[in-house]
């Protein structure tokens, strides 16, 4: 048996209740079930997490690094999206 | 000779099947047919490590010679080892190595469960603590043998071959004998001869997914629990052993 056989799996893993799954690695596996046991396996043996998604990482649509430029620089001199930028009046206190 | 021979006994027969196994498992670690299984295996190897080292700890203080559960694991000879003899036979292909996995969590899961209402304060905690393992260890087999027996020809051919050779080592596990008998009266654990039923229900239902026919009723090699072992112990020991013998109290 070969893993080129198995489909590639990306893994996710919640490290604690409250707390947003977060990528972790991949691994490959023959079906889903498969790729929650072998994500278990693989990737919470030190007490990680509490709670695993994976999906194959062929369903993943990512956008392209060559792209980067007109993607993500023209947000670089935006600097008032950020809620910094905003003076708070001292009347609201702490938000 | 323990003040307590017969707890001591019984105690090691439940540790010296996790330890045996244990050291089994280990030889898959680096071998395994893909890497995410060769991480299972260990994983599992590894809680049966520290089941083993839970109860040979207990079996130490039970014995009250001075020794710890290290000297009990390593400077014991092999007709002093009380594991069933299905876990001490070799890996074989990875087909035999998961099948044994099935028949043998099978049976332990339903054994834990039993040791759950133990009269023994220790054994009592033991069982809570190692069942969350065996639970899983259950379903990693038998999602395995459900693969094998419906994937394809070879893996179905395999894992029936595989069910085969290990029939005659099945029914051990249900054996009872005077020092069972003893612990069963004194609420130590659970009657093992009454788990076949639970055990045989919980096999033929992952059979039936799988599309296998249950094991066959072997006529039953035994001798495991009373220090008769197949001529594959030995070897064990020598490998797992030899550090300490040679270097008796090595520590790194």
């Amino acid at each position: 048996m070969s893993n080129k056989d198995w489909p590639l799996w990306e893994v996710f893993i919640r490290s604690k209740s409250g707390l947003a799954h977060k990528h972790v690695g991949s691994l490959h596996a023959a079906d889903a079930k498969m790729a929650v046991e072998n994500a278990r396996d693989v990737y919470t043996r030190r007490m990680e997490g509490v709670s695993i998604w994976v999906v194959k990482s062929a369903d993943i649509v990512a956008s392209s690094p060559a792209d980067k430029d007109f993607m993500f620089d023209p947000a670089n001199d935006k600097v008032y999206r950020h809620p910094t930028f905003y003076e708070i009046p001292p009347e609201v206190g702490h938000m | 000779m323990a003040k307590d021979q017969k707890k001591l006994e019984y105690v090691l027969r439940i540790a010296d099947n996790a330890l045996i196994l244990g050291q089994r498992l280990s030889e898959w670690c680096g071998h395994g047919p893909v890497l995410e299984e060769d991480i299972a295996l260990s994983n599992i190897s590894l809680d049966y490590f520290g089941q083993a080292s839970h109860l040979l700890k207990y079996a130490a203080e039970i014995e009250e010679a001075g020794n710890d559960e290290d000297h009990l694991a390593f400077h014991r000879d092999d007709t002093e080892f009380r594991n069933l003899l299905m876990v001490e036979l070799p890996n074989g292909d990875y087909a035999f190595t998961i099948a044994r996995q099935f028949f043998f969590s099978v049976w332990y899961q339903l054994f834990l469960e039993g040791l759950l209402k133990s009269q023994d304060e220790f054994l009592r905690g033991f069982a809570e603590k190692s069942l969350k393992e065996v639970k899983y260890h259950v379903q990693h087999a038998s999602d395995w043998v459900i693969r094998m027996g419906d994937g394809t020809e070879e893996s179905r051919r395999r894992i029936i071959q595989a069910f085969a050779d290990l029939a005659d080592f099945i029914p051990e596990c249900f054996t009872t004998d005077e020092l069972d008998l003893y612990a069963i009266q004194h609420g130590w654990g659970p009657d093992a001869s009454h788990l076949k039923e639970s055990w045989q229900k919980n096999v033929a239902a992952v059979c039936t997914e799988a599309g296998l026919e249950m094991p066959a009723e072997g006529w039953g090699q035994r001798g495991g629990k009373i220090g008769k072992h197949t001529e594959y112990l030995g070897f064990i020991l020598a490998e797992m052993q030899y550090l300490q013998r040679a270097h008796p109290g090595a520590k790194w």
